[in-house]
């Protein structure tokens, strides 16, 4: 038996887990296209930061590999031939396979206005993307940081910290409006402006400015012009679909998947950012791009893809991120709408957030620690912990695991109730008597 | 704070450093290495957090700085159970 496994993100090494977890016989090899292989792309923000070198973002050694005996190729998949089980490599003969996981993940969604192509125009997809930013990132310098959700603010912060100056333009009347609320918002975007950011609303890029093929400046729709050296962006993501679209494989999104994390051709599974799961319990067709809810799919594609008939069961989905260096939660179903600065999906985002079913809101906390409490006919169904994390686990663990809280429901519904210890106190007698 | 304070302080961080270790909660990881970076004995914590076993590393000196760097509160401690299984 042949494993062949496009992409070296999250899920592609899972798979790779999974598949020799029960097969220690059959070939298995992945194939990717970035330098780097495998390694933790959410760690790009720490890199930023200056928090963590970017050689510590490789997570395994090289034992692990050898271990998991596989085949890795630094090579780009150009197509599929589904009939004859053949890959098309770049410079390379023909790859064959029995079964065949895509994992290639999502990429940003590019700027479209005239100018995007020239120097110090930014994105942050990959490791070589963070070096490029960095190179340029220098004290003094200007930046213009355009776009919305984790990402944007990843660049924001990121360089901020190495000295530069950023205005961070949104289409938008707020910051991330479709999973936070108002108040939430503006926690974000006053420590925002705390660290020396200048925001500006309403605002959309019509063209960026250059000179001998370096960015100058932008210009706004409004006709306002401004100078910077550089512009990042994060307008969103796309799945990678590309291969999966010129083999003919069922889409829509992404690449649609049944439970098994299989494609409309049976021996073609797909998983991560690129796949968007049918979810048994709700009945919908979801994307997410979140790290945990990857790793679940390749390992369960992976599981699948060797003969194993294992469903992929749907988590509550649940991020845990830095706001303007505020610790946030988001567990569950949390906001709705559309968000002007994002186009889709952004990174470190889930779909089901925004769906949002019948649900009363309770508030607590003030300026930097804040809670926010969706509440159902007798659960919790999402909540959003900003800045004290101790709530952070609980509300995780009272979302995902459906919770009876009907003896504090009205208590929690009261106006003016510490909504945080009332959820301390009950999680505290749930713990006890459990 | 009385001499008596800093002496029940110092008690308290002996006994959890003698006695409790580091756990992980996987779902919240996504293995930037932050607690690997700031381990001052290079212990590799980001392969607990994987595996989801928790550090009863013999050399873990429990000093706190994985818990204290990781971003995402994907660290805590808790009391070591003397007659539970080791693992490292």
């Amino acid at each position: 038996m042949r494993y062949v496994i496009i992409g070296t993100g999250v899920a592609g090494f899972s798979a790779v887990e999974a598949i020799r977890s029960v097969d220690r016989s059959g070939e298995v090899i992945m194939l990717g296209d970035d330098p780097h292989g495998y390694y933790s792309r959410p760690g790009l923000a720490y890199v930023l930061t200056g928090e963590l070198q970017d050689v510590s973002l490789f997570p395994k050694k090289r034992e692990e590999y050898t271990r998991l005996d596989f085949i890795y190729k630094k090579v780009r998949v150009l197509g599929i031939d589904r009939a004859n089980k053949k890959l098309q490599l770049e410079k390379e003969p023909l790859q064959s396979y029995d079964k065949l996981l895509i994992a290639t993940g999502a990429s940003a969604v590019p700027l479209t206005v005239p100018g995007a192509n020239l120097q110090g125009v930014m994105k942050l997809d990959d490791l070589e993307d963070a070096r490029r930013i960095l190179k340029h990132a220098k004290r003094g310098r200007t930046a213009i940081v355009v776009g919305g959700g984790i990402t944007a603010l990843e660049l924001t912060e990121g360089l901020v910290a190495r000295g530069v100056r950023v205005q961070y333009l949104l289409r938008g009347n707020r910051y991330w409006s479709n999973v936070l609320d108002e108040h939430e918002s503006r926690i974000v975007e006053a420590r925002l402006q705390e660290e020396g950011v200048t925001l500006q609303f309403r605002s959309e890029v019509s063209e960026i400015i250059g000179r001998g093929g370096k960015v100058t400046g932008i210009r706004l729709l409004d006709g306002r012009a401004m100078k910077c050296d550089m512009v990042a962006f994060a307008v969103g993501i796309k799945p990678r679909l590309d291969l999966a679209r010129t083999a003919d494989i069922a889409l829509d999104r992404g690449i649609l998947v049944n439970e098994f994390l299989q494609t409309n051709d049976p021996q073609i599974f797909a998983a991560g950012d690129v796949a968007q799961v049918y979810d048994p319990l709700s009945g919908r067709s979801v994307l997410d791009s979140l790290w945990s809810p990857a790793r679940e799919q390749g390992y369960t594609a992976g599981l699948n893809m060797a003969g194993q008939k294992k469903p992929y069961l749907k988590a509550v989905p649940f991020n845990v991120t830095r706001l303007a260096g505020l610790t946030t939660t988001i567990i569950g179903a949390v906001g709705g709408g559309v968000d002007e600065d994002v186009v889709g999906i952004a990174r470190g985002d889930s779909e089901t957030w925004r769906q949002l079913p019948d649900a009363i809101v309770v508030q607590g906390g003030f300026e930097v620690n804040h809670v926010r409490v969706l509440i159902g006919e007798d659960r919790i169904i999402g909540a959003v912990v900003m800045g004290d994390q101790k709530l952070s686990a609980p509300l995780q663990a009272m979302v995902s695991k459906k919770i009876n809280i009907a003896s504090i429901r009205d208590t929690l519904l009261r106006k003016d109730v510490k909504i945080a210890d009332v959820l301390v106190d009950f999680w505290s007698h749930h713990l006890a008597s459990a | 704070m009385s001499i008596l304070n800093v002496f029940k302080t110092n008690v308290s961080r002996q006994a959890t450093a003698s006695s409790g270790h580091v756990v992980p909660d996987s779902y919240r990881c996504v293995q930037c290495g932050i607690c690997n970076y700031n381990c001052p004995i290079g212990i590799d914590v980001r392969s607990h957090a994987w595996t989801g076993k928790s550090v009863k590393h013999s050399e873990c000196l429990t000093c706190g700085e994985c818990v204290a760097r990781c971003p995402r509160g994907v660290l805590r401690f808790e009391r070591t159970d003397l007659f539970a299984e080791k693992d490292s």
